[in-house]
């Protein structure tokens, strides 16, 4: 079962692990007494864990080409297929969404608001996921400044409100709208860049609005960010603590609801195939009279207004922003949860920006090996899940049979 | 219908196409033919407004749409099907045609070609629901030209249509292109680098070398030259 050349590989690995880590999982320097400690047990420990982790890898690594190896129609019922069967026949599909739609709706009722909370942050993090996936799975521009029309949702708020005393309800479409014509702002000079170029751009912008919220003081506050941002009303009744938590919970069920819908739209629009072609490939798409430039805009700024209202929505519930909170990291989450979910997937994006927002909450009994476990985890499903947890579902072609309906009763 | 005056244009610092001037005639097949790298891409890009003009003028009909884009050379009914076929490898066969007719207007006449280009190449009917990357070389240069012809074209623009494929293939293709040039009345520019074959069914042909053109002059007259046999026909 498992070859010699694998032990020995496991072997070496876990030296190697050893190697690494020894400064930090035996050396320990006691600067008040002065002296060094040496855990040699630490040693064991990483040596013994590697080696079976290795071993673990390697068998499920043969296990998946044994798989895919002898991939035939046969074995096309495997779990992925299944999903795929589900997601296209509608009865299963509306039987899939009703019940995580009640789940949703009775969290709170179930949960701690500590809970109900961290769910909040986790479908902010689904529209965020969903507007990228315009951007990034559709599309098929990478986008790794997506953070930027983040801010700028939430800073169109916070600030609004701090020099105008603007409502949510008022800012809210303001600040999507926002994001999008900076989306519009910077694709002009920056989408006739492509793959690696563009990334690197937008990567830049990125920084430079995370800067600049940083250093341009009067405007925004500098560093020490906005604090005592309003809740969400709800026609002007006081809430408690709790009690607005939840609502701003079921408030972002609603506005999930919304996005799918209208992504849903959009990805099964003219605008959608043009955007999917576009991403196969360009110059055929502007031999058939596609504009590459407009078709790129339009899901540059689409995406864009995504970010900005799940920026209103998170300097809401959040009631302070700084610019700490729009680091790269935040960019490099997001499109993992599009990687992860699975690129051009709604579903997808929905359960990566579960397992990436969620998972670090639940890991925290590892305490410090939170964030390692976290790492190793999402090594681990990208080895084997390369396409996603859940691929994209193409929709079956339609077009032609409401062509002949048309034309038959015509 | 089409007509080039002192066309220059290129990649970078490199000039690939150096001030041709040619004309195409309403209904007429023409065919630029030249060896690799003469300049034959360059030109149709140009053309089709996918590779940018740098001096001279390119008339439609009279109109001058050298610095029009791409969207809108097509919406005047200059459609190119690009050197190497370029399909959407994972989009189904019909999904390609489909996009062939993405800024057209008018659904039931859509329709109607649908059907008249399925009667072109019946093969593509039968693969309608497979992935445009897993039909075969000729099947792909079928659906390429159909596409095309998706966006109803009064010009229709063909780079090298035989590149790759099996004799018997090219025999059908060039048949169909000659079907679809007296059906429809679409006027044909078919850049080839077989000569022998594109000079069959063109009306007229010039050469390219270099990026300027040499010798023009009726298919026939072309067929009959010296210099072309020798460095084109290889007789
Ligand atoms: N994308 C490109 N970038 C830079 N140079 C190119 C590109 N495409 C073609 N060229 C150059 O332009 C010249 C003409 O190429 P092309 O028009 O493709 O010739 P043909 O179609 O006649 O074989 C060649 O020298 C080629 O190397
Ligand atoms: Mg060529």
């Amino acid at each position: 079962m498992i070859t010699f050349q694998e032990l020995k590989r496991s072997f070496f690995i876990s030296l190697w692990f050893v190697f690494l880590t020894f400064p930090i999982m035996v050396i320990r320097v006691d600067s008040i007494e002065k002296t060094v400690q040496w855990r040699w047990m630490n040693m064991l420990y990483v040596a013994v864990g590697a080696f079976i982790l290795s071993l673990i890898f390697r068998y499920m690594m043969r296990r998946k080409e044994g798989q895919s190896a002898d991939d035939d129609e046969e074995t096309s019922t495997s779990d992925q297929h299944l999903i795929h069967r589900w997601l296209t026949v509608p009865r299963y599909r509306n039987i899939i969404y009703g019940v995580m739609l009640t789940l949703a709706l009775v969290l709170p009722l179930v949960f701690s608001t500590y809970q109900t909370s961290i769910m909040t942050t986790a479908l902010l993090y689904v529209v965020l996921g969903l507007g990228l996936n315009i951007v990034v799975g559709l599309a098929g521009l990478l986008d790794l400044g997506y953070v930027a029309f983040y801010a700028v949702g939430a800073y169109t708020y916070a600030l609004l409100y701090h020099f105008f005393g603007m409502s949510f309800w008022i800012v809210l479409p303001l600040g999507g709208m926002l994001a999008a014509v900076f989306g519009i702002l910077l694709g002009i000079p920056v989408l006739r860049l492509r793959g690696d170029y563009l990334a690197i751009v937008t990567l830049g912008f990125g920084e430079i609005i995370r800067l600049i919220l940083e250093n341009w003081g009067e405007f925004s506050q500098g560093p020490s960010g906005v604090s005592n941002i309003p809740r969400p009303s709800f026609f002007g009744i006081d809430m408690s603590l709790d009690t607005a938590l939840i609502y701003i919970y079921y408030l972002m069920i609603a506005f999930v609801i919304f996005t799918i819908f209208i992504v849903n739209r959009l990805q099964n629009s003219r605008l959608g195939r043009a955007w999917v072609a576009l991403r196969e490939d360009e110059i055929a798409c502007q031999a058939m009279g596609i504009d590459k430039m407009k078709t790129k805009l339009a899901a540059f700024s689409l995406g864009a207004f995504w970010a900005g209202i799940a920026g209103v929505i998170f300097a809401a519930k959040t009631t302070f922003i700084s610019p700490r909170s729009f680091t790269f990291i935040e960019s490099a989450i997001i499109l993992s949860i599009v990687v992860l979910g699975g690129m051009g997937s709604i579903i997808g994006v929905i359960i990566g920006a579960m397992v990436l927002i969620l998972l670090p909450e639940y890991l925290r009994f590892l305490s410090e090996y939170r964030m390692l476990a976290f790492g190793a985890i999402l090594v681990c499903m990208m080895v084997f899940r390369p396409q996603g947890i859940i691929a994209s579902v193409r929709r079956t072609y339609t077009y032609n049979k409401k062509e002949t309906a048309d034309g038959e009763g015509a | 219908m089409l007509k080039l005056e002192k066309v220059q244009s290129g990649y970078g610092n490199i000039l690939a196409v150096k001030g041709i001037s040619l004309e195409v005639n309403d209904g007429e097949i023409i065919t630029l033919i030249g060896a690799n790298g003469a300049g034959k891409s360059t030109t149709l890009l140009t053309i089709s407004g996918i590779v940018p003009c740098r001096s001279g003028r390119i008339l439609l009909k009279g109109e001058e749409i050298q610095s029009l884009e791409s969207d809108a050379i097509v919406k005047k009914g200059v459609v190119q099907v690009p050197e190497g076929r370029h399909i959407f490898p994972q989009l189904s066969v019909q999904e390609n045609l489909d996009m062939g007719a993405f800024m057209r207007t008018d659904p039931r006449k859509v329709k109607d070609d649908l059907d008249y280009v399925y009667s072109l190449f019946p093969i593509l009917k039968e693969r309608r629901h497979q992935d445009g990357g897993t039909l075969s070389g000729g099947e792909q240069q079928m659906l390429a030209m159909s596409r095309a012809l998706m966006a109803r074209p009064q010009l229709l623009l063909l780079d090298e249509p035989s590149m790759g494929l099996a004799p018997l293939i090219i025999k059908q293709i060039f048949e169909i292109i000659q079907k679809i040039n007296q059906e429809s009345n679409t006027t044909i520019f078919l850049v080839e680098q077989n000569a022998n074959l594109a000079l069959q069914v063109a009306n007229r042909g010039y050469v390219l070398e270099n990026g300027k053109i040499t010798i023009s002059g009726s298919a026939k007259s072309l067929l009959e030259n010296q210099d072309i046999r020798k460095a084109y026909l290889g007789l």
